[in-house]
């Protein structure tokens, strides 16, 4: 089934490639990933669509927040959360249906992009369902090509982000000393 | 202040100093010259290995025989790809290291230059965490948060990959007062409510069994776990990584569980009603079929890794922390709570102890002997009693890895070393000497096959040139036993490469290093020739022939329940 993640982390070099491998290690599929700053410059907002076992969804998340750069990563999947996501579609169409299309285009809010003699681009975004319904409408129209930005979300719920204080250095090391010389 | 400027190289060797870190274990290179140059008149000492691989393993021998963050040494591409194994096998055993590898010139990145690796990207699925660092001035707080992530939470590897340009550029050194890691979360103290329902739970039982691992070891929790074990009067094992966690002599202990556990450990884990999982992560090899595994138990599982609890099986009660700080708080809440429910079950635990002792009499771990020819088992009996549950046994892969585990008593942690996890043959030997630079105080045995010895050969250099009295014992059976064994009994003996023929002679192996090597292949000279070679003063290779079709029992058959051990060897049925 399919999970949403949403990520915050260090913007810092090999963040990404950690969440990738991370997910491509413990055998997870990754099927869209977003990815961009946020106000804070030095943050990433990541939004990850995996297909995981239902079971294993607290295991990927768990796994995510192990990652020292992930300040924090929460299963949106079953809300509180709006998922968005952009296709752009470029359909080929005859002549006699492309005030049809345009139409269609209007119902679902689409906007047109570009347009030729073969045919339109047209940009729309909405919850990825609606997404799969436009695209399998204007295939109906003609041949199409499609690009999908993936789901990008935003949770809705006051999860207080936790973030770890600073510790002085060496306060670990001696702690740890301390400890072995207990034993 | 023109005189507090200082290469990076200079300025790595200050932090590392500032970490209390005495030696490194290296080998250098093209762009670790700067760094070799600091460390020419530098207090730190370097061992020289002999292969980048053996740098990781001896720096994990220093961690795994101390606590303390061990630290490896390699130059870029294939000093830095050679530390990868080592690198895994800490990963996987959660063991404290930090490893430096020198990269190519920040510039030089990205253009195949010599000797450039992807350094950083080759170690990320290998670490805990890793570093690449291109600027001098990030030098400092990266090596110091190194050490604080290898060496908290749940322990483990930290690479920090350093370009040759900041090795040689010049800073103004000020040291690190402060780590700041927002997103790195320790998690140490347990939830108050739920040890007390721990405590409620462990008194409710009936037939409770305590399931300790490496993570009490690495949590310095022997002393809080033995406490815990007699207060609640409950058997306990340990698992592989966790042998010494109990001293192998307390009357609560019952063994190792698992694939090669003992009969009653794996019993006690099949009927046991309560779990009591500490610093374990119900690793494929302790489970067997995990869906036949302690079906009626209930499972208190502490950790310090939330993503180790319910991943294998489901915890009835998790309580994520260390177990140094739950314990003592969970036996608080077990007296505050004895008063009104200890006595509830006592009959039932009394009843419980009995059925353990049955199994324990029923199917011990029995060294076996013979008059001709020398038992692998005998061989572990006599190291066994030598060192009195007092020796570092470093080990390596193999069987006789599982009979030195089944065999050798540890009365402390720390004692026994060995890959559990990644089962890296050529583990032992390297890791044997970092454990022998960390305890020159201690009798340390290398316990390791025909096999895996031949594979850490070169380390003999560094062990005669560091003079490290190690007593290296190998068990030949002349061949890859364990994959033997599993040949034996799951390909019909179709014994496919694993014979190993042309083992070196070690009365001159070890001449040639300058030091002391025999065979034995007698069973009436074994002990008189071991009691020699820990008599020595030096190192000592000792090549003990074993009988060569011995096979390791009890065993669960991968993929068995492990109450269906398989106990002994078919026996020869008579007509
Ligand atoms: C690096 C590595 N390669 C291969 C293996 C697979 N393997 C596991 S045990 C074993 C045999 C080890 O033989 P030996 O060192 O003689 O020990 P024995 O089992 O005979 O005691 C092998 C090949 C391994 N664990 N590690
Ligand atoms: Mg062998």
């Amino acid at each position: 089934m399919q999970q949403i993640i949403s990520l915050l982390m260090e913007n810092k070099p090999g963040a990404l490639m950690r969440v990738t491998g991370l997910l491509s290690q413990r055998g997870y599929n990754i099927e869209s990933l977003t990815v961009a700053r946020t106000l804070d410059p030095t943050l990433s907002r990541m939004t990850i669509t995996v297909d995981v076992e239902p079971i294993m969804r607290a295991q990927v998340i768990k796994q995510m927040n192990k990652l020292i750069n992930v300040l924090q990563a929460i299963d949106v999947t079953d809300g509180p959360a709006v998922n968005r996501e952009l296709v752009l579609v470029r359909v080929r169409t005859a002549q006699q249906n492309r005030t049809a299309v345009l139409k269609e285009a209007e119902i679902f809010q689409a906007r047109v992009v570009d347009s030729t003699l073969e045919g339109f681009a047209l940009e729309v975004t909405g919850d990825p369902e609606r997404l799969d319904e436009f695209v399998d409408v204007m295939g109906s129209y003609g041949e199409i090509e499609i690009t999908r930005s993936g789901i990008v979300s935003m949770s809705l719920d006051n999860k207080k982000l936790r973030l770890s204080p600073p510790v002085p250095r060496g306060a670990a090391i001696e702690e740890a000393l301390e400890l072995q010389g207990a034993d | 202040m023109s005189s507090n400027l200082l290469s990076g190289a200079k300025i790595l060797l200050n932090c590392l100093a500032r970490e209390n870190v005495e030696c490194i274990f290296g080998y250098p290179g093209g762009v670790t010259l700067p760094l070799y140059d600091a460390l020419y008149d530098h207090t730190i000492k370097h061992v020289l290995v002999r292969h980048e691989e053996n740098a990781a393993f001896a720096a994990q021998g220093y961690a795994r025989a101390t606590g303390k963050v061990g630290v490896c040494c390699a130059t870029s591409g294939p000093g830095a790809t050679n530390l990868v194994t080592g690198l895994v096998d800490a990963m996987m055993d959660s063991i404290p290291i930090v490893a430096l590898t020198g990269q190519v010139s920040t510039k030089l990145i990205g253009s195949d230059a010599f000797q450039e690796a992807d350094t950083f990207g080759i170690t990320r699925p290998a670490t805990k965490h890793n570093f690449l660092v291109k600027n001098i001035a990030d030098l400092p707080q990266v090596i110091h948060e190194a050490f604080y992530i290898a060496a908290t939470g749940r322990p483990g590897p930290v690479l920090v990959d350093v370009t040759k340009d900041v090795f040689q550029a010049q800073a103004h050194y000020s040291p690190v007062t402060e780590i700041h890691l927002p997103g790195y979360k320790v998690y140490s103290e347990g939830h108050g409510g739920q040890i007390r329902r721990a405590a409620q739970m462990i008194w409710e039982a009936e037939r409770p069994f305590v399931y300790a691992g490496g993570g009490v070891i690495a949590g310095n929790a022997s002393r809080e776990l033995v406490s815990l074990v007699e207060q609640i009067d409950a058997p306990a094992v340990c698992t592989l990584m966790g042998l010494g966690a109990i001293p192998a002599e307390h009357k609560n202990f019952i063994s190792m569980p698992g694939m090669h556990g003992s009969y009653a450990a794996n019993m006690g884990m099949t009927h046991t009603d309560l779990i009591i999982a500490l610093g374990v992560r119900f690793d494929d090899r302790v489970t067997g079929r995990l869906a036949a595994f302690a079906p009626h138990a209930k499972v208190i599982h502490v950790d310090v890794d939330p993503a180790e609890i319910s991943k294998n099986r489901a915890a009835d009660l998790p309580i994520v922390g260390d177990v140094k700080r739950v314990l003592p708080k969970l036996s608080a809440e077990l007296q505050s709570l004895a008063g009104e429910m200890k006595a509830k079950n006592a009959a039932a635990r009394q009843a419980w102890w009995r059925q353990i002792r049955d199994w324990r009499e029923e199917h011990p771990l029995t060294a076996e002997r013979s008059e001709t020819e020398i038992k692998p088992q005998h061989l572990m009996a006599e190291i066994d009693r030598l060192s009195g549950g007092r020796a570092i046994v470093a080990s390596d892969v193999g069987q006789h890895q599982m009979w030195a585990a089944q065999l050798v008593r540890f009365n402390e942690p720390r004692l026994w070393i060995n890959s559990g996890g990644l089962g890296s043959m050529g583990f032992g030997l390297p890791a044997a000497i970092g454990a022998q630079f960390a305890r020159p105080d201690k009798l340390v045995f290398a316990v390791v096959g025909d096999g895996g010895f031949q594979m850490s050969i070169p380390e003999l250099a560094t062990i005669a040139y560091y003079g490290l009295p190690i007593k290296i014992v190998v068990m030949n059976n002349g061949y890859l036993g364990m994959v033997r064994q599993w040949q034996e009994l799951f390909y019909n003996n179709r014994l496919s490469q694993v014979e190993l023929s042309c083992f070196p002679d070690v009365e001159k192996l070890a001449g040639a290093y300058g030091f002391t090597g025999r065979t034995v292949d007698d069973v009436r000279e074994l002990a008189k020739a071991l009691e020699e070679a820990v008599g020595d003063a030096g190192p000592y290779l000792l090549n003990v022939k074993v009988s060569p079709f011995e096979n390791v029992f009890p065993m669960v058959p991968a993929g068995g329940a492990i109450n269906e051990m398989v106990l002994r060897p078919p026996q020869p049925v008579e007509a």
